[in-house]
């Protein structure tokens, strides 16, 4: 039995789990990072446009602090996320945005003087001032008050993980390229590690150490048009799932983003729309004001999406041979704007659609794009079910985007809760038990079991194609799962996604050759994407509301009377084909921000019993504390004693200066 | 449709209505029968010999590689090994050569090429399986041995301090040369990386001049000869440059090797 001993052991290699990793090695534990392809090929690449912190340095942005990134965080979340970990992530976020410039993330900078910008598709020229010249820049975002998005061009993603998996060279991190987690080692209580398989040997081994943590991004696969890389099969999160104990919370609240290029589902940043790009319909109308007054296109993204589907049913589509869609409009920006600040934008417009998006434009529809749910975790990334067990970033569900996130809020999520994590896995591993306390029994049943799974697997003589079973997932995802939800296409989503789980007991294979084998590898990963599909659908057909991303045609309200809660999945028994639902209640009384409208999309909730109360008392709060903002925070939401001490200073900002007019044209 | 509390008028004419353009010019060009020629080797069953298998399938509009490939893995031949992560051009995953030439092949428009298509590993990197390569390995030995990272004055700086500035135009050039993705197109064109097995390539070359470039990082021309300033470095390369005229991301190699050489020159000829 080939064992490996580490302290902390990171499944997944993106910007979370390089983060995390880093942050344990400096406390001077071993980490190992585990990743499905090299680190830097992770889907944290994919992150265009930016991420959020409340840094205020461009015009747009003066005045922008973490009241209003909390804020704006709560309202996209339609009051799904925890509040107390908007509240860490909101203040840490410059932090993280500073550590990275410090690692080298070539962050676009301010440049004092006037700039032509296009807003509500007028130009207008904004004066920046002198004291921010060099200082990091924002451009605009959906759903947010100020100028928030930090950014490189549209390579974003890209150029901070290359920076944070330089700095984790630098740190000398072992990754353990090409190896995937199929099984994670527990014994009903506390997780010990994980039974891995090497993707390019096909060899099985045992990884144990004394914190696991999971940070494999989203479950973007489970749908047929999705913006997420092929690897973003939620694996990671299936690990916990299979466990039986491990709950994941929300999987039924999915993002599409609007602009997905069609047909083939690739991002076209929100950036594009941020910087002043417009949707338009088959007769190249503008069509968001008329649904969203205030917001228009930068409504938040579930909004967006729902307006554009909505638009398109309406018969505004464009009609071309592969469906219908809409379009975005970039080429009221120019070409110079464009060719340096959408840059990727442009490179695969030529590339996939042969199209000049500085004078043409893109068509688009909404794609799947982002896992709000994920394991459930605390604060500290802690699962709530499994001891050991941490998650961080797209995998996890601590919850910081309830049912929909921001844009702009993921990448930095990743980082931050990287940071966190990272202190919390450290604080835990030298609290918790020694070695000693690792029984090798454990390991070795679950590594003789996996590896009969699999030889199982490899033996059996005719059966079903694990593709055609993706293949059946995705478009049973796609068509009863999607935008807009009912029950009667939910119960049909259920019914098939349980009769591909019993034809997935019987995936075959054409050959069983050592190695990679890539059908070897669809054997075992289709059936954990059916069990998480399966939570996904299960979850969304049992809430009878609408919250965020989570829309149902015949339950349009959000009822915070009965559904103001998380759900929780587990998979107790695995030989059913279905998910145990529980739930887990949000208190109104503790909340800094109680539930009411988001101040965009359809005003059309039920209102919690004690919401009003609670506003009283928030509003009553904040006037009593009126000069005291340390005292007024403690007073309604206090937050800062759950931050590792290191990062709980205040952020500071430029001053504000004299104020600029802005000048229209 | 029960969505909204105040359905809109519907579409108006107004000043947010603009002609609709030439739509997405998809070419027309009449589609075709592709043969796919791809060269399959599993090094964990050296008893099967290395060969080439055709498939053969429908072009399609817009069809990539990635596409193709796809194709053929879900109707013909499940067994066939490649790499695709992003599937959009940004992750450098799929390099392969693509008739001889490396290329990314997600973005590789089938539309270009002539109906024979002839598909290979990327050459210099250890096959993994078929067209898949460990360019990860390669990548990573690269990184500790160019010590490419930012070498800066902080490594934990005051997180709570306003950052320190930069020149937006420094920023600008910075990003230019960060682009790269590592995605080895450039080390599987290079003349020198054929011969010389611990050549940098493009990509070594291109990661110390953007740090070299950059403000923060610490380090002096010295420093850099220390990791450059031989024959598996910037004297090693012949100036064939078809690192620059096969870099996906269009890095500006050219400049970047020709500036590095000079400055090396010098520290070199300076004994710093």
């Amino acid at each position: 039995m080939k064992v490996v001993h580490t302290d902390v052991l990171v499944i997944g290699g993106g910007l979370a789990g390089l983060r995390v990793a880093i942050g344990a090695r400096r406390r001077g534990l071993d980490a190992t990072v585990l990743s499905l392809v090299p680190p830097k090929r992770s889907h944290s690449a994919a992150a265009q446009g930016g991420m959020q912190a409340s840094l205020g340095n461009v015009f747009k942005g003066r005045g922008d602090d973490e009241n209003a990134h909390f804020e704006d965080t709560v309202r996209g979340s339609d009051w799904g996320a925890d509040q107390r970990v908007v509240r860490m992530f909101v203040h840490t976020a410059p932090k993280a945005v500073r550590e990275l410039a410090a690692w080298g993330v070539p962050w676009s900078r301010v440049r004092a003087g006037d700039r032509q910008v296009v807003i509500n598709g007028q130009p207008v020229t904004l004066a920046e001032h002198a004291a921010a010249h060099g200082l990091i820049s924002q451009r605009d975002f959906g759903g947010t008050r100020h100028w928030r998005t930090c950014y490189v061009s549209d390579g974003t993603g890209h150029a901070m993980l290359y920076a944070v998996g330089d700095q984790a060279i630098a740190a000398a991190v072992p990754v353990h390229e090409r190896k995937e987690a199929l099984q994670l080692i527990h014994d009903g209580t506390r997780c010990h590690g994980a039974i891995v398989r090497d993707l390019k040997t096909g060899e099985l081994c045992a990884y144990v150490a004394r914190a696991t943590v999971v940070a494999t991004g989203g479950a973007g696969r489970l749908y047929q048009v999705t913006t997420n890389a092929m690897i973003c099969e939620g694996g990671g999160i299936a690990l916990a799932l299979d466990t039986g104990v491990a709950p994941v919370g929300n999987m039924e609240a999915v993002q599409f983003h609007p602009t997905g290029i069609f047909p083939a589902g690739i991002l076209v940043t929100e950036g594009c729309r941020g910087d002043g790009g417009l949707l338009r319909d088959a007769r190249g109308h503008r069509f968001m004001p008329d649904y969203e007054p205030e917001k228009k296109e930068l409504a938040s993204r579930d909004v967006v999406s729902r307006r554009m589907e909505q638009h398109i049913r309406a018969g505004h589509g464009v009609q071309s041979r592969f469906g219908t869609h809409l379009w975005l409009d970039i080429t009221l920006l120019g070409r110079a704007h464009i060719e340096k600040n959408l840059r990727e934008v442009k490179e695969i417009c030529e590339s996939f659609l042969g199209i000049d998006a500085a004078q043409q434009w893109i068509p688009v529809r909404p794609a799947q794009h982002y896992t709000m749910g994920g394991i459930r975790t605390d604060h500290t990334g802690h699962s709530v079910g499994l001891r050991g067990l941490f998650a961080a970033g797209e995998a996890a569900c601590w919850d910081l985007h309830g049912f929909n996130r921001l844009g702009g809020n993921s990448v930095a999520e990743t980082v931050v809760a990287g940071m966190l994590v990272g202190e919390y896995v450290a604080d835990w591993c030298e609290r918790s038990a020694a070695w000693a306390d690792v029984p090798m029994r454990l390991v070795r049943d679950a590594l003789a079991a996996e590896t009969a799974a699999l030889a199982e697997a490899c033996n059996r003589g005719t059966g079903e194609s694990a593709r055609q079973l993706r293949l059946e997932l995705q478009q049973t995802m796609t068509a009863h799962v999607g935008i807009f939800r009912d029950g009667t296409h939910l119960e049909q989503a259920v019914e098939t996604l349980e009769s591909l789980a019993r034809r997935s007991r019987t995936i075959c294979l054409g050959r069983t050759a050592p190695g990679p084998n890539p059908e070897l590898v669809d054997a075992y990963r289709v059936p954990r994407m059916i069990r998480l599909a399966l939570a996904v659908a299960h979850g969304a057909l049992a809430r009878t509301e609408s919250r965020g991303a989570h829309f149902r045609e015949d339950h349009p309200q959000r009822d915070d009377a009965r559904w103001l809660k998380r759900t929780l999945a587990t998979w107790p028994d695995a030989w059913s084909n279905r998910p145990h639902l529980a739930y887990e209640t949000l208190d109104v009384n503790a909340m800094e921000l109680p539930p009411g409208w988001r101040g965009y999309g359809a005003r059309n909730h039920l209102d919690h019993p004690d919401a009003a109360a609670r506003a009283a008392e928030v509003a009553r709060l904040r006037e009593r504390h009126a000069d005291d903002p340390a005292a007024r925070q403690d007073a309604l939401m206090p937050f800062a004693d759950l931050l590792p001490p290191r990062l709980r200073g205040p952020n500071h900002r430029v001053e504000a200066e004299e104020e600029t007019p802005v000048v229209a044209r | 449709m029960s969505l909204d509390d105040q359905p809109p008028g519907g579409p108006s004419a107004g000043a947010d209505d603009a002609p609709v353009p030439a739509g997405a010019a998809s070419s027309r060009a009449p589609l075709r029968r592709l043969r796919l020629r791809v060269l399959r080797y599993n090094p964990r069953e050296p008893q099967v010999p290395a060969r080439f298998e055709t498939y053969e399938l429908d072009e399609a509009d817009n069809m990539t590689l990635f596409l193709a490939l796809e194709e053929v893995r879900d109707r013909l031949d499940a067994s066939l090994a490649y790499d695709f992560v992003c599937r959009a051009g940004i992750c450098g995953s799929c390099a392969m050569l693509v008739n001889g030439r490396p290329r990314l092949a997600c973005r590789t428009l089938t539309g270009g090429l002539p109906a024979e298509i002839t598909l290979a590993p990327l050459p210099v990197f250890e096959l993994v399986q078929d067209l898949s390569v460990d360019t990860g390995k390669w990548m990573r030995a690269l990184g500790e041995r160019l010590h490419a990272w930012l070498h800066a004055q902080h490594v934990e700086p005051d997180l709570d301090a306003i950052e320190e500035r930069m020149d937006p135009d420094v920023a600008e050039k910075l990003y230019e040369l960060d682009r790269c993705i590592e995605c080895g197109c450039c080390v599987a064109a290079c003349g020198t990386a054929q011969m010389r097995v611990d050549f940098v390539g493009g990509v070594g070359l291109n990661k110390i001049a953007r740090f070299h470039l950059d403000p923060r990082d610490t380090r002096t021309d010295a420093d850099y000869y220390e990791l450059i300033g031989d024959d598996d470095g910037v004297f090693g390369c012949l100036g064939l440059m078809a690192c620059h005229d096969l870099c996906p991301k269009e890095l500006p190699l050219r400049t970047q090797i020709a500036f590095l050489r000079r400055r090396m020159v010098r520290a070199g000829l300076s004994g710093k």
